[in-house]
């Protein structure tokens, strides 16, 4: 790392705080307007200065939902989302890492085709295939259930690819030296593999987690039901009102309480997650 | 307790490349055997057959008396220590020697007893409960013996597990392996490149060369009569000086060298003197090159004569190169002329082809 003297060190300085405020600006104004009233916002008139109604309004967030068209009370809403990213999250790793450890430790007939296909589907996520995997779900009767939104945002090549990868750089003396020690394939998946995937399983985790968290459009689609319906399916719905005016105090802070889980999760599993992205040492 | 007998055991990869050429080995029971050999001659390959890690495509592999070509190898009774070590990175090294007799669904008292003791004969019973990367190479090494030993197996295997290790440590476990084996009086197989190892190990040295035995002996048997170029250029360091026999300054000097075409001389037989041998060899030499490495010298000379290469061995010298090895630290001056002279008894003599020992 280079030092900087003087001037060029406070311009650098100046940069990074002018960066900061960019993107932390809009949080504030999001953090002020939930404690505003509405009527105030309404009128053009919002002070850049926290209001009075915090606990007010986020009461009424979660525990109430707004005045208007969807009267759902947003910790519904977090929990439907809640339930369907750790849904989606567990259920791509699970499956993932089961489906690579048989790509690469079992020899059977139209392997590297199995692998292929799999790989293929990166190239189709659900916006490409929506109205067959729409079909599927209806057919299936998983519409308005948490089946029906995590099940088909499952299957998953990225991490599949990701553990084959790890996995073929576990050297293969660990596994005959597990042979030889009397392990079977699930023993050795169980007993080591799994314990050295962890690193990589917590990575994955963070970000399929937030992935989950953040899917709009099948949510959007496959539930009609307001106490199956997702925090981010929900805000979308709470600004466009069509008869009352939208409450900005609640939206803001439902859209605050939609930042907080992803928030979470990354700061407990910082360290994991980077560890896993650059760990090279076995 | 066991012996481990191989016959004519074949290995034929799917793409046709033939490994293991038809190899016969007889280990008997608490010997060490040795599989020596240059780089891609198969001798890992079939210490992993032996294993079971590879399978075998023809003949058999019997341990302790009961043919194992079908059998898993964790029901072989045997254990191995790779080169790598492959400690489970996860596990603490109490629990990666307990790992296999745990899953033979040994009692946990029993696991901890033999866990101790072989921590105790081993020096990591301060060690047990540290992660594999808390420890050193050399440590490591040993938890991977600790591993093999607790099973009390039939048969060690043993892959290059020293070559990991830094020059003055290798000695050390190379002599700490001996040491635990003549204790333990298991049967063993141990693989290697580096012939030294291989001499100072093995009660059976087994030199492999493409798949197949070149020799097997005792070492010292094997040092002093090579039976084929192959192995008379590969055991010994520096290596044995082999030349053609068409030369008129040889054939005429050597007395019954009917049949022979190459006569090998190691350097350590060599004289400088200005007498001449009666039935041995005398070269006129002169020095390239001398090495002091203390207790002795190696003295680097060129024949007179320029010869063509013998054939393409490992360790063999550039055509027309002597190696003269003296004792003590006075040699001659580079650029000297020397008469290098070697017994009759002291020549080895092979047939133009080096496949085969002519004489004694």
């Amino acid at each position: 790392m280079v030092e900087e003297e003087g001037f060029q060190r406070y311009l650098a300085h100046a940069i990074l705080w002018i960066g900061i405020a960019i993107v932390a600006f809009p949080v504030y104004l999001a953090i002020v307007a939930s404690t505003q009233d509405n009527a105030v916002i309404a009128n053009g008139q919002m002070s850049l200065l926290p209001g009075g109604h915090f606990f007010e309004t986020y009461y009424q967030t979660l525990f109430v939902g707004t005045s208007g068209s969807t009267r759902e009370p947003v910790l519904n809403m977090m929990l439907n989302s809640l339930i369907m990213a750790l849904l989606i999250a567990v259920g791509k790793i699970a499956i993932s890492i089961i489906s690579a450890y048989a790509i690469v430790y079992f020899r059977f007939p139209f392997r590297m085709a199995i692998f292929w296909i799999i790989f293929i589907t990166l190239m189709l996520p659900v916006e490409v295939r929506i109205y067959p995997t729409y079909k599927i779900v209806a057919d299936l009767h998983l519409l308005d259930s948490y089946a029906g939104l995590s099940l088909p945002l499952i299957a998953s090549a990225t991490a599949t690819l990701l553990f084959r990868q790890f996995f073929m750089t576990v050297p293969d003396e660990l596994l005959e030296a597990s042979r030889i020690d009397g392990a079977g394939p699930f023993r050795f998946f169980w007993d080591t593999l799994l314990p050295l995937s962890r690193t990589n399983m917590a990575a994955l985790f963070v970000i399929l987690f937030i992935l989950g968290w953040n899917q709009y459009l099948w949510p959007l689609l496959i539930t009609t039901r307001d106490d199956m319906q997702t925090i981010q399916v929900g805000i979308r719905k709470m600004i466009t009102t069509t008869d009352a005016l939208t409450e900005w105090p609640v939206v803001m802070a439902t859209a605050l309480l939609a930042m907080l889980p992803p928030v979470f999760v990354v700061v407990v599993m910082q360290k994991l997650f980077v560890r896993g992205l650059v760990e090279t040492e076995k | 307790m066991a012996n481990v007998t191989l016959r004519s055991v074949r290995k034929t990869y799917p793409g046709g490349f033939e490994a293991i050429k038809g190899v016969d080995v007889d280990v008997g029971d608490g010997q060490f055997c040795v599989l020596v050999g240059p780089s891609g001659c198969g001798k890992s390959t079939l210490l992993r057959m032996v294993a079971g890690l590879e399978t075998i495509t023809g003949g058999e592999i019997d341990i302790g008396g009961r043919v194992v070509n079908q059998i898993e190898p964790a029901d072989r009774d045997i254990a191995m220590v790779f080169q790598n070590y492959a400690l489970y990175p996860h596990m603490s090294v109490y629990n990666n020697m307990a790992y296999g007799l745990r899953n033979r669904g040994m009692a946990e008292a029993e696991v901890k007893t033999r866990v101790e003791e072989a921590a105790r004969v081993l020096e990591l019973s301060p060690m047990l409960e540290r992660k594999p990367r808390q420890l050193s190479g050399g440590q490591r090494q040993r938890v991977a013996m600790g591993r093999a030993i607790v099973r009390q197996p039939k048969v060690f295997l043993f892959d290059e597990p020293l070559s990991n290790l830094d020059a003055k440590l290798r000695i050390a476990m190379r002599v700490e392996i001996r040491k635990l084996q003549r204790r333990l009086n298991t049967t063993s197989i141990y693989v290697t490149h580096d012939q030294l190892e291989a001499m100072t190990l093995a009660d059976i040295l087994v030199v492999m060369n493409g798949g197949q035995v070149e020799q097997i002996g005792n070492p010292l048997e094997i040092y002093q009569k090579p039976a084929t170029t192959f192995v008379a250029s590969f055991i010994g360091a520096p290596p044995m000086n082999l030349m053609p026999l068409r030369s008129d300054e040889l054939t005429s000097q050597i007395a019954g060298a009917d049949g022979a075409g190459i006569v090998g001389i190691r350097p350590e037989d060599f004289v400088i003197t200005g007498e001449t041998a009666s039935g041995g060899v005398a070269l006129g030499l002169t020095v390239e090159a001398i090495e002091h490495v203390g207790a002795e010298t190696f003295v680097y000379g060129s024949r007179q004569r320029e010869e063509r290469a013998i054939a393409a061995n490992p360790g063999e010298l550039p055509p027309g190169e002597v190696i003269v090895r003296i004792p003590g630290a006075t040699g001659p001056a580079i650029g000297e002329q020397i008469r290098a002279v070697a017994p009759r008894d002291k020549l080895h003599l092979f047939t133009a082809d080096g496949r085969k020992r002519v004489g004694p």
